[in-house]
């Protein structure tokens, strides 16, 4: 936690001077890139059938996470994010940097990891058998389920093991609730630093989409792409998102704290506002993401819009509603390429934004339908948009540091 | 007139409204008494069945029925009785129109074993349950109120849709700290000046099969089911782990400024606030202490005060061999001499362990502390620890001068948290 007992008179500059992605495509900045150029996609349609999902690419995990032992303490997702939140510390120049690492701040976006599905599945079994005397459940839990699977579990154990992993001490707060929770993480890390409440953070979030438990929970709601895979914009017959695989992490940084280590912007993170529609009436998502447009101060001229839209229904079509009232700005969804990475999508794009800014270009359109359009302008200001695929609406502007 | 703006020229963050609700009962009057009465809301779990289990006892809330249980279901209503206690209190906004954002402090939100063992029968005799059968009957609708049930942001979802707070609600995991990482968002969103009130709260409903047995299979819980009143033993040198509880606490801050304009009654100051990682384990402490007394100094420094300013420490004192070592390791090591004097006594020896809402649910006891001049006591408390030698307020509560009161949380994962409260400025 930084020294900051003052609140700052004028809003403090914040950059963005570090960026982690692992992915369904790679991992690492170069490779994103290279990806995103060749329009890769990566999705798998048979594995999960009828489920579409992206599944992540090979990663050395040794490469951030040198311990076994540790490795082997994590589930997948926190695997995920504990490798690109160590890319995001490299990528800033900060890794292995004690003086600020323990002063630096840190906001994970988390669900949670993964069931014991086979423990699940053989007491359902037993049940159905007519296994069901009392304590039958107690038994087979206690005997059956690993110790240490909880702490795999739990949400602020990808903090946890990015402290443990990376020495991230300064501070550690966990923030769930799916979609907005990664985009209030990076809301709250910008507003901490504005007002002078902190120097320094890391915020970011990771997804193992390959989940059979987590399939079901969307499934429930028939928020899952099935059968065939479509980019985002072409799914009005099919609604749904593809789970996706990765984690996107984001050092977020005062411009004084970045210019005395020498650090250089990759782009300047100018606001991110947010809100929650109860979503009762047709058209309340549209109006609110208008409402949040007007906040960040109408940026008509944006170079492009980099969004999240999951392709479920109704979210993506009334966020498409607002996106027309906009015509002009390249938009890109992250979801045609990355599937969709929940409480990681707001951070993917803010990672993306401020990657596209740095190599002075935009990555190509990727949509059948003709709502992205080709730009070769450089992208000076990026608005990234955030609707869950249920509740939370947020977006943030990127600029270039001029 | 007095000023609005701290030492360090901050709005002044206070307190105008209080609810809580725990194994003792609903209500601040209500637990007050008998906290100060030391006794024990530790009681033997009547539901579920505990056939098999090392720990058979609980501080659950069997008060507020839902049926079928579900836990997300349970901490949502605490966190609704507790709400409407401290917005009624505060006498802030109107009905369903609460002028400020929302910072709950929640546990992880999963499907639970009753909608699940749901799918199974949905699936059918003669076909093998598993994923992917359960997956095949899934879609369609019918389970639709489970998705909306069991996403994580769902409790904050309602919580913002009935008290109507404003822009986006967080739902927030520190583990066992929580409670306090939610009102230290409220504080910082106050001191920022980026709204004049928040609605900060903290809630647990977990006691059900699987979360009692996660921590019994970490060792972390106390198995001196006999009496259960008796389980949870702070400090004391026979403590063997914490009780699991549920509970909520919910807490209006607001700029001193704002609620000075309005009239309100100050319940007490949120001085500071401090927090600080420990990278060591995911389930201990580093041996040095080192995370804790930097936690502990940093709220000190964030408050403005030094430890001899602060005259009661309400422990998070767990009752976990580990913790309470820990504890003392810390609080000595900043508060030397005085760690002996000072009065620390634990809530959790009679309420037991309310995890997410604990820090809530603490720093509502401590700024009853401050009103009441009275400290509760740390019961169960017969056996003192020779490794420990605080005051624990042992077995009885005692009137004392309090001016400014350390909360402390400590959670799984390294997380560190500390509260300084103090009466109303003079």
């Amino acid at each position: 936690m930084a020294e900051t007992h003052t609140t700052a008179t004028q809003p403090v500059e914040a950059w963005i001077t570090g960026i982690g992605l692992a992915s369904s495509l790679s991992e690492g900045l170069d490779a994103h890139w290279q990806a995103l150029n060749e329009r890769r996609v990566n999705a798998d349609a048979t594995t999960f059938a009828p489920y579409v999902v992206h599944p992540l690419a090979p990663i050395s995990f040794d490469q951030q996470i040198p311990k076994k032992g540790d490795q082997r303490q994590m589930e997948a997702w926190q695997r995920i994010g504990t490798y690109a939140a160590g890319l995001a510390l490299d990528s800033a120049g900060i890794k292995g940097n004690k003086d600020i690492l323990s002063k630096m701040d840190m906001i994970v976006a988390a669900g949670g990891g993964e069931r014991d599905l086979a423990v699940d599945s053989a007491i359902l079994n037993s049940e159905g058998q007519g296994n069901a005397s009392p304590g039958y459940l107690n038994e087979r839990l206690m005997n059956d389920l690993r110790p240490t699977l909880f702490l795999a579990q739990l949400s602020n154990l990808l903090a946890g093991n990015i402290a443990i992993v990376h020495g991230v001490t300064g501070s550690s707060r966990t923030f769930m609730g799916e979609e907005a929770a990664g985009t209030d993480a990076a809301r709250i890390a910008l507003a901490r630093i504005a007002a002078g409440q902190s120097d320094i953070a890391l915020i970011g979030a990771a997804q193992n989409g390959e989940r059979k438990d987590l399939l079901m929970l969307y499934e429930f709601g028939d928020f899952n792409l099935k059968n065939a895979y479509q980019p985002v914009w072409a799914r009005d017959g099919q609604p749904g998102f593809a789970l996706g695989s990765g984690a996107a992490f984001v050092v977020i940084e005062s411009r004084q704290h970045a210019e005395a280590r020498g650090a250089k912007p990759l782009a300047r993170l100018t606001n991110v506002v947010a809100d929650l529609s109860h979503r009762k009436q047709p058209g309340d998502v549209t109006a609110t993401l208008e409402k949040l447009w007007k906040k960040l101060g109408s940026p008509d001229n944006a170079s492009a819009i980099i969004t999240g839209a999951t392709g479920a229904a109704p979210a993506t079509a009334e966020e498409r509603a607002f996106l027309e009232k906009h015509p002009g700005i390249a938009v890109r969804a992250t979801g045609t390429s990355f599937g969709h990475l929940m409480e990681s999508q707001f951070p993917l794009g803010l990672a993306l934004a401020a990657l596209a800014i740095s190599r002075g270009a935009l990555f190509p359109a990727n949509d059948p339908t003709g709502l992205e359009i080709d730009t070769s302008a450089p992208p000076t200001q990026i608005v990234v948009v955030g609707a869950g695929h249920w509740r939370g609406e947020g977006m943030a502007l990127v600029e270039a540091v001029s | 007139m007095t000023a609005t703006r701290d030492k360090f020229g901050r709005p002044i963050v206070v307190v105008t409204g209080m609810g809580v609700v725990t194994s003792l009962g609903a209500g601040k009057t209500d637990n007050w008494a008998k906290l100060t009465a030391g006794e024990s809301g530790i009681r033997t779990i009547t539901r579920f069945p505990t056939d098999g289990l090392k720990t058979t006892m609980a501080g659950s809330i069997d008060f507020v029925p839902v049926e079928p249980f579900s836990s997300t279901v349970l901490g949502e209503r605490l966190a609704n009785i507790a709400t409407e206690e401290a917005i009624a209190q505060a006498g802030i906004g109107r009905k369903g129109d609460f002028p400020g954002p929302l910072f709950l402090a929640v546990a992880p939100v999963e499907l639970e074993w009753l909608p699940r063992q749901e799918l199974a029968r949905a699936v059918g005799a003669g076909t093998e349950i598993n994923y992917d059968s359960m997956l095949r009957v899934s879609g369609g609708g019918q389970y639709s109120a489970y998705h909306h049930r069991f996403l994580f942001g769902s409790v904050a979802d309602h919580l913002s849709e009935t008290f109507g707070t404003k822009g986006s609600p967080i739902s927030l995991s520190t583990a066992c700290a929580s409670g306090t990482t939610a009102i230290q968002l409220g504080v910082e969103a106050i001191r920022r000046g980026d709204v004049d009130a928040a609605l900060c709260v903290g809630t647990d409903g977990s006691v059900n099969p699987e979360a009692l047995i996660r921590f019994s299979l970490l060792s972390a819980l106390s198995t001196q089911n006999d009496p259960p009143q008796a389980a949870v033993k702070p400090f004391a040198k026979n403590r063997d782990g914490f009780v699991m509880a549920e509970g909520a606490g919910a807490l209006v801050l607001e700029s001193y400024a704002s609620a000075t304009a309005r009239g309100a009654k100050i319940l007490g100051i949120v001085a500071g606030c401090g927090e600080l990682a420990d990278s060591f384990h995911r389930t201990r402490s580093s041996p040095d202490g080192k995370p804790i007394v930097g936690c502990v100094r940093n709220a000190l420094s964030d408050a403005g005060l030094v430890a001899e300013q602060i005259d009661y420490i309400n422990a998070h004192g767990t009752g976990t061999p580990e913790n309470d070592k820990m504890e003392y390791l810390g609080i000595s090591t900043v508060f030397g001499e005085r760690a002996t004097t000072i009065p620390v006594s634990s809530n959790k020896s009679m309420v037991g362990h309310t995890l997410s809402a604990a820090g809530a649910v603490e720093a509502i006891f401590s700024l009853l502390t401050l009103e009441h001049q009275r400290i509760p006591p740390t019961i169960n408390y017969d056996v003192p620890d020779p490794a420990i030698p605080f005051d624990v307020v042992p077995n009885v509560a005692r009137d004392a001068r309090v001016t400014a009161v350390m909360s402390n949380s400590f959670g799984f994962g390294g997380q560190n948290a500390s509260l300084i409260l103090t009466g109303e400025p003079g």
